[in-house]
C-alpha cells in the first residue's frame, strides 16, 4: 500500500513537471513564430490524447475496481479526484464572472461551495466508507430496506445529476468550438468521446486516476494568468493576499464613475429608452395589427428582454464590496435572505450529490476518508478564494483603464472578444469616451480574457482553454459514471436481476453509460437556454432528496423505512414543486425566495416528514439497528474484546 | 443488541465534537453574513471584513474545522480501541 502510493507521487511529480516543460515549449515555440490556431490544437490534442492514454492504461473488468477503484485511493490523490471531479466548467469560466456581477453577493457560491464539504466530512463521508457497498442509493437502500426507498434514491440521483451532465458537455462544446474553431455539435462529440474513452474502460479507476491528471492541469491553468495580472497590478505575485489593496481602490473609482457627468448622461440615455421600449410595448397590447397573436408575443418578449437591459444600465453601479445592496430597507433585506438561503442549499447540496460522496467510497480506510475530505476541500479552496481575486483584478482594469477611454482605440481584447459577442459597447451618449453603461460584458470573458489583458503571450490563453476543458471532462466524467452506476448496480443488479454474474453487470453498465452519455450529448447539442439556469437546482434538489435520510439513517437508529420514503418524496416534491411554479408559472415567491433556492423548503420539510412518520411507524428490525451501529465505528472488533 | 459502555462513550464523544465543529461552522457562515451590513464598516488586511471572511476567512475555517475532525477522530479510534487496521 505504502509502495503504492509512493509510486502514485512519483508518477505525478513527473506529470506535473512534464506539463511544465510542455508549456514552456510551446510558448517557445510561439516566441519563434508558432501560428495561435496550432497552438490551441496542440494542447487540446495532447491533453485529450494523455486522458485517454491513462483510461487505456487503466481498464479495468473487476467490479471494485470498476465501481470503487479497487477501495486503494490514498486520502491525498482522492482529494485531487474530488477537486476536478467537483470543479465543473461553471466553477472554472463562470464563477469568477458571476463575482465580477455580484461582488460581496456572489461570494454565497464561494461559500457554499466549500462550506459543504463541513457537512461532507462530519456527518457522511466517514459512515458511508464504513459501509462501504458501491452507490449512493445503495445505502439507502441497505439502510432502509426495500425497493421503495432504493428506488427513489435513483430518481434522485438521475434527477440531480442528468441536467448536470449535459451542462458540462455544453461547456465542452464551447471551448473546444471557441479554440479550435470547429463548430459547436462536432466540438460536443469531440469531447464526448474524450469523456467516454475514460469511464468506458476502466470505471472508477480510470476516472480517478484521470481526474488526478486534470485536476494538476486545471489549478495550473487558473493561478497562472491571474497571478501575472497581480504582478502587473501590484507587483506581488500572490494575487489572494494583495487583491484587498486593489479592491480599495476599485471602491475609489467607483465614486468617481458615479459622480462623472457622462456617466449620468450615459445613464440617462439608457432610462430613455427603456421608456421609449415600454411604450412600444403597450401600443402592442393595446393594437391589433397584422402580427399574428404568437408574433406578436415573441416580439412582447424580445422587447420585453431590451427594456429590461436598458433599464439594468440606467441604474446606479452596485458597489463591489457593500453586502446587500438595495434602494429600500425592504429590498435589502430580501437580497441578505437570499443569500444566506442560497448558501444553505449550495451547501447541503454539496453534501447530497451522489457523484461527490461516491469518492469517498474509494479510500483505503475510515480513517482516509476523514483525511481525504480535508485534502479535497484543500484542493477545491485553492480555486475558490482565487475566484474573487479574478474578479476584483478584472474591474479595477476595466474600470481604471477602460472606462473613459476613447471608443476608437480600445485595447485589442476588446476587438477580439467582441467578435464572439462576449463583449459589447455601445456610445450611447455620442461623445467618442467609453463610460461604464456602455460597455456589456458576459461574465464568461473574465477568465476567458484575462491571460491577455494581463499582456501574456496567447499560450497561456491556450492554457486556459485546456485547463476549463479539464475541469468540464472531470466533471462529466464523475456524473456519467454514477448515473450509470445507480441504473446498472442499484436497478438492475439489485432489483431485476440479482443472479446476474459479474461479467454481464459490467456489460450493463457500459452499456448504460454509452446510452446516458448519447442521450446527454444530444440534449447539450440543441443548447437549450434552461439547461444552464437548471444546473443550479441540482442542488437543492439533491440536498432535499437525500441529505435528510442520508444524515438520519446515521445519527438517528429510529428513521425507519416509511419515515425515509415520506421525507424523501415530499421534500424532493416540495421543491420541484416551488422551483417549477416559480420559474415557470409565475407562483408567487414565499418569503421572496428565488426559486434557486427551493431547497431551503424542501430540506427541512424532508427532515420533519421523516422523524414525523418515523415515529408512528414501528421501529427498524434488529439487523438495520446492527448495520447502524456497525457503520458508526471504524472497527468494531476491539469492543468485542474488551 | 447490547453496546459496550465504552463504545458508547465514544459516540457521546464524537457527537460532541461534531456538534461544536457545526456550531463553529454555522457561526462562521451564517451569523457573519447575516450581520455584513453592519460589519462592512471595519477592515482587515485592506479588504472589509464580511468581504474578507466570505472571500477567504470561511474558507479558512472550514479546512481547519476539517482537519481537526479528522486528527481527533483518528486519534480517538485509537483510544477506544476501535480503530481499523491498517492494510
Amino acid at each position: 500500500m505504502r509502495a503504492f502510493a509512493q509510486n502514485l507521487k512519483r508518477y505525478y511529480s513527473f506529470f506535473t513537471g512534464g506539463f511544465v516543460m510542455f508549456v514552456l515549449a510551446l510558448a517557445v515555440a510561439e516566441y519563434m513564430g508558432m501560428p495561435e490556431k496550432w497552438i490551441g490544437w496542440t494542447f487540446m490534442a495532447a491533453t485529450v490524447l494523455l486522458y485517454a492514454s491513462i483510461g487505456i492504461l487503466t481498464r479495468t473488468t473487476d467490479v471494485v475496481e470498476y465501481y470503487v477503484a479497487g477501495r486503494r485511493v490514498p486520502a491525498v490523490f482522492n482529494g485531487m479526484a474530488t477537486g476536478a471531479d467537483w470543479m465543473s466548467a461553471a466553477s472554472f469560466i463562470g464563477m469568477a464572472g458571476t463575482l465580477y456581477q455580484k461582488g460581496y453577493d456572489g461570494l454565497a457560491f464561494v461559500m457554499g461551495w466549500t462550506g459543504g464539504y463541513v457537512l461532507v466530512a462530519l456527518l457522511l463521508a466517514p459512515y458511508l466508507r464504513k459501509f462501504g457497498e458501491f452507490t449512493i442509493p445503495d445505502f439507502i437502500g441497505a439502510r432502509y430496506g426495500g425497493h421503495a426507498a432504493r428506488s427513489l434514491a435513483v430518481v434522485g440521483t438521475i434527477l440531480a445529476s442528468f441536467t448536470y451532465v449535459t451542462a458540462q458537455i455544453y461547456g465542452v462544446g464551447i471551448i473546444t468550438s471557441r479554440f479550435l474553431d470547429i463548430n459547436f455539435e462536432t466540438g460536443v462529440f469531440v469531447g464526448l468521446g474524450g469523456i467516454l474513452v475514460c469511464s468506458f474502460l476502466g470505471g472508477m479507476r480510470a476516472v480517478t486516476w484521470t481526474q488526478v491528471a486534470q485536476y494538476i492541469i486545471l489549478i495550473i491553468a487558473y493561478l497562472m494568468p491571474v497571478v501575472f495580472m497581480s504582478y502587473k497590478v501590484t507587483s506581488v505575485p500572490i494575487p489572494q493576499l494583495v487583491y484587498g489593496s486593489v479592491l480599495e481602490k476599485v471602491t475609489e473609482r467607483e465614486t468617481e464613475i458615479m459622480a462623472d457627468p457622462a456617466q449620468v448622461s450615459a445613464r440617462a440615455a439608457y432610462a430613455r429608452r427603456a421608456a421609449t421600449i415600454g411604450r412600444e410595448i403597450d401600443s402592442l397590447k393595446q393594437h391589433d395589427n397584422v402580427l399574428t397573436p404568437d408574433e406578436r408575443q415573441n416580439r412582447i418578449d424580445q422587447l420585453t428582454k431590451d427594456m429590461d437591459i436598458a433599464a439594468g444600465k440606467a441604474k446606479p453601479l452596485t458597489r463591489h464590496a457593500e453586502p446587500f445592496p438595495g434602494d429600500t430597507a425592504a429590498e435589502r433585506n430580501s437580497a441578505r435572505l437570499n443569500f444566506l438561503a442560497l448558501t444553505f442549499c449550495l451547501m447541503v447540496g454539496t453534501a447530497a450529490l451522489p457523484h461527490v460522496l461516491i469518492r469517498y467510497y474509494t479510500t483505503p480506510s475510515v480513517k482516509q476518508a476523514r483525511e481525504s475530505v480535508f485534502w479535497s476541500l484543500l484542493f477545491i479552496s485553492l480555486l475558490y478564494f482565487t475566484a474573487p481575486a479574478y474578479a476584483v483584478f478584472a474591474k479595477y482594469e476595466v474600470y481604471t483603464n477602460l472606462i473613459g477611454s476613447n471608443i476608437a482605440e480600445l485595447p485589442n481584447w476588446v476587438h477580439s472578444w467582441a467578435k464572439l459577442g462576449l463583449v459589447k459597447v455601445e456610445d450611447i451618449n455620442h461623445d467618442g469616451i467609453l463610460q461604464l453603461a456602455e460597455l456589456t460584458l458576459n461574465p464568461d470573458v473574465i477568465v476567458l480574457a484575462t491571460p491577455e489583458i494581463a499582456g501574456l503571450p496567447y499560450v497561456v490563453a491556450g492554457l486556459v482553454a485546456a485547463g476549463g476543458l479539464a475541469a468540464a471532462l472531470s466533471t462529466a466524467d464523475g456524473l456519467l459514471l454514477t448515473i450509470a452506476n445507480a441504473l446498472s448496480h442499484d436497478i438492475y443488479y439489485k432489483i431485476i436481476n440479482q443472479d446476474a454474474t459479474t461479467t454481464r453487470r459490467l456489460a450493463v453498465s457500459k452499456g448504460l453509460l454509452l446510452f446516458v452519455a448519447l442521450i446527454a450529448a444530444y440534449v447539450a447539442a440543441l443548447k437549450p437556454d434552461t439547461i444552464l439556469s437548471m444546473v443550479a437546482w441540482a442542488f437543492s434538489i439533491a440536498g432535499a432528496c437525500f441529505f435528510p435520510a442520508l444524515v438520519l439513517g446515521i445519527f438517528w437508529k429510529r428513521a425507519t423505512k416509511q419515515g425515509a420514503v415520506a421525507g424523501m418524496v415530499i421534500g424532493l416534491g416540495i421543491t420541484l414543486y416551488y422551483l417549477i411554479n416559480v420559474k415557470y408559472f409565475g407562483m408567487a415567491k414565499w418569503f421572496d425566495i428565488s426559486d434557486v433556492s427551493a431547497g431551503i423548503f424542501g430540506i427541512p420539510a424532508g427532515f420533519v416528514s421523516i422523524i414525523l412518520v418515523s415515529l408512528v411507524t414501528p421501529a427498524p428490525d434488529r439487523a438495520t439497528q446492527n448495520m447502524v451501529e456497525n457503520v458508526r465505528y471504524p472497527s468494531i472488533r476491539a469492543a468485542a474484546r474488551k | 443488541m447490547h453496546v459496550p459502555d465504552t463504545r458508547r462513550e465514544y459516540w457521546r464523544k464524537n457527537l460532541w465534537l461534531t456538534g461544536s465543529l457545526l456550531v463553529v461552522w454555522f457561526v462562521v457562515t451564517f451569523c457573519i453574513a447575516w450581520f455584513a451590513r453592519d460589519l462592512a464598516a471595519f477592515t482587515f488586511l485592506d479588504f472589509p471584513v464580511p468581504f474578507y471572511v466570505g472571500a477567504q476567512g470561511a474558507l479558512f475555517v472550514y479546512v481547519l474545522i476539517i482537519w481537526i475532525y479528522a486528527r481527533r477522530m483518528n486519534r480517538l479510534d485509537e483510544e477506544y480501541d476501535v480503530a481499523e487496521e491498517e492494510r
